[in-house]
């Protein structure tokens, strides 16, 4: 993956790109507005991490106008404010996804995979399977080899979005985020409890666990035997 | 800047000198028209008397020719406070008549004119006369008019009087607006010495209201109820600030203790490692307190009202309780929601949500797992136009002596600081119902703790204009 970091803090640009060659995705970078904009704008980056605040020309400028040059991108938003109201204007300048800083390298990673593999990913099937496990978005019926699974509708919702990032790590913030749309931090980690509650549901009695948990980031359906 | 200087710079004063001068101009006009006016009545009176005069004369020079004319004149002329007369020759010499001088040329164009004359009983004084010289059959010439010194008189008596009036009204004009100004000025100065001691830091001033109710006691009552929302929000500031620093250098000072720690007698990887995810989550939760002070910040300054939205209440208990209700079954408790209808508020979902999610996180936090059935119920109910949202407990409660201390930030009772927690759950509970114009209520459930969000459905009002 091709990323393109737009941050004029040099130590903080410098810990992402190491972070992310570390895993395996080639990141350049780019110190200001202008410079950030002139980079992303013949589109060979899969994805944008740009950060709000910026020398030149700020963030939600830069995205803006991207889009309106017909750059579609997918760009996070990295930000000191984290506010509600803060969010949703980045949203609304064209940003695909929001990061308040501090935020720990694992989300921003799962974050960032997420939308490289979005454009062309798996929104478009009906049926989503991840080994025996399969899930039929327009019946809403989910099975398990050959035994049906009864789930409650937010049981439901919390499994497609864990199929369709397949694979993925996807952080128990983009869960509340994507599943519940809150955008705020329960103070108990209320999702680890829906998450074991659905873990009972689809991989108690298999002998293949699919519903893993990456620590320190957050969970993953993922067909272990391949 | 002059005391003078700064008067005379007013708005008050200005205004003072345009009506003074407007003012002045119209007496002025007035008093010169008055004084034209009584000019030509004068003038129109003696035109009338000397054409009477003529008239009669002419009449009797008809009657009794030239010799009769003169007689007439003669004793007309002796008569005290009399007209003028002259009758001459058609040579110009002095027949009779009481005029001794006249300026060469007067007798010459028969008509009105004012000419200057002396008479023959006083030929050193010179006098002003408005005349008619009349040619009579014969060649003879008549002159009759009357001294102007009456009119002149009158003239320069309404001109003074129009001078004196003038300079009274502009000295009073200018000694009121010197007064007035003044006491405006020293109300406003009052306001200003009050305010730059606001500005240098001393915010419990408050300006004097006089009490007559005048544009400048409304300005006065405006400002003070501004300055008692700045020294609130100030105060929460002071207040903040105290808490970061003695909150926060708490568990900074235990990170920091940690990483020495481990930097002193860490051996091997596996020790590094542990005590490096220490200070991750350490670091972590500091920053949720910190997210969490900032979120109250911002609930009181008012900032989020500007994207307030219609939404149902009810789905947000029935959300945040479909969250908290996996939560509260591994705990061994029974978590019911109770939303009979749905409940449109003027607000912001997201806040709100969060409000009601840290009362449940409290509920199913502090119940007491000691056998007994432990049941948290979230109602959403209409109470006039009030939305309540509800979450209560039959847990171990709060004491009523406690309860209001609860709402302040980083307070927490020695019952739960054991439990995980910033301090900051029911504070930004009530910000949040702050922010929207409503309230937190904390009641006894007998047994337990029972916590109202009460919302006015229609959203806050703004109190200040």
């Amino acid at each position: 993956m091709r990323l393109l970091i737009v941050e004029d803090d040099r130590e903080a640009a410098d810990y992402l790109i190491k972070a992310f060659r570390e895993v395996g995705h080639v990141a350049e970078h780019a110190a200001d507005g202008e410079d950030g904009l002139a980079l992303a704008e013949d589109g060979r980056y899969d994805v944008l991490v740009v950060d709000r605040m910026l020398p030149k020309r700020d963030g939600l400028s830069l995205i803006s106008t991207l889009r309106a040059r017909g750059v579609e991108t997918p760009a996070l938003i990295l930000s000191a404010l984290g506010q509600v109201d803060d969010r949703i204007k980045g949203l609304r300048a064209g940003g695909d996804d929001y990061l308040p800083k501090p935020y720990s390298f694992a989300e921003l990673l799962a974050r960032v995979e997420v939308l490289a593999r979005r454009r062309g990913g798996r929104s478009e099937e009906t049926v989503y399977r991840t080994a025996d496990l399969e899930l039929d978005r327009m019946s809403r019926e989910v099975r398990r080899g050959k035994e049906k699974i009864l789930l409650q509708p937010r049981e439901f919702r919390l499994l497609e979005y864990l199929m369709k990032h397949a694979g993925q790590v996807v952080t128990r913030t983009m869960l509340l985020e994507n599943v519940w749309d809150y955008h705020f931090d329960p103070q108990t980690n209320v999702i680890d409890v829906h998450i074991s509650r659905l873990r009972s549901k689809i991989d108690k009695g298999f002998s293949q666990p699919l519903l893993h948990t990456v620590r320190g980031a957050g969970y993953m359906i993922r067909d272990s035997a391949r | 800047m002059t005391a003078l200087g700064k008067l005379i710079r007013t708005t008050t004063f200005k205004l003072t000198i345009v009506y003074l001068t407007v003012f002045s101009l119209f007496a002025a006009f007035l008093l010169g028209y008055f004084a034209w006016n009584t000019r030509r009545l004068f003038t129109q009176q003696i035109n009338a008397t000397v054409d009477a005069e003529v008239n009669g004369l002419s009449e009797q020079y008809r009657s009794g020719g030239i010799r009769r004319l003169v007689q007439v004149i003669e004793s007309r002329s002796a008569q005290p406070g009399s007209s003028l007369y002259l009758v001459t020759t058609p040579a110009g010499e002095g027949l009779a008549g009481n005029v001794g001088y006249l300026p060469t040329g007067t007798l010459e164009k028969p008509g009105w004119s004012e000419t200057e004359y002396r008479r023959h009983d006083d030929p050193t004084s010179s006098h002003h006369a408005l005349v008619r010289v009349f040619q009579l059959p014969g060649g003879f010439r008549m002159l009759v008019g009357r001294d102007l010194e009456d009119r002149e008189k009158v003239h320069n008596i309404v001109i003074s009087a129009g001078r004196w009036s003038v300079a009274l009204v502009v000295v009073l004009g200018l000694a009121g607006g010197f007064f007035v100004t003044r006491r405006v000025l020293r109300r406003v100065d009052a306001m200003t010495a009050t305010t730059r001691t606001i500005v240098e830091g001393d915010l419990s001033g408050r300006l004097f209201v006089a009490g007559t109710g005048d544009e400048l006691d409304r300005l006065a009552e405006n400002l003070n109820a501004m300055l008692e929302r700045i020294e609130g929000l100030m105060r929460g500031l002071q207040e903040v600030s105290d808490n970061i620093a003695h909150d926060l250098k708490t568990p900074l000072t235990r990170m920091r203790n940690r990483a020495e720690e481990a930097l002193r007698a860490a051996k091997t990887e596996a020790d590094y490692r542990a005590a490096l995810e220490r200070t991750i989550e350490e670091s972590d939760a500091l920053m949720r307190t910190f997210n969490a002070l900032l979120m109250i910040a911002r609930a009181e300054s008012g900032h989020a009202r500007d994207d307030m939205a219609d939404f149902d209440a009810a789905e947000v208990a029935r959300g945040i309780a479909e969250l908290y209700e996996p939560l509260a079954e591994e705990k061994g408790l029974d978590l019911k929601v109770e939303v009979p209808e749905p409940i449109t508020v003027r607000g912001n979902r997201e806040l709100v949500s969060q409000a009601l999610s840290n009362l449940v996180d409290n509920a199913v936090k502090y119940a007491v797992p000691d056998g007994t059935e432990g049941t948290i119920v979230v109602t959403a109910q209409t109470e006039g136009s009030r939305a309540l949202l509800t979450v209560s407990d039959n847990g171990p409660g709060v004491p009523e002596t406690d309860r209001p201390r609860v709402v302040e930030r980083f307070v927490r009772l020695e019952r739960s600081r054991s439990q995980p927690g910033s301090g900051l759950g029911l504070s930004l509970v009530a910000a949040v119902a702050r922010l929207h114009g409503g309230e937190l209520v904390l009641t006894d459930n007998y047994p337990g703790l029972k916590a109202v969000i009460a919302l006015p459905r229609g959203g806050p009002v703004q109190s200040l204009g």
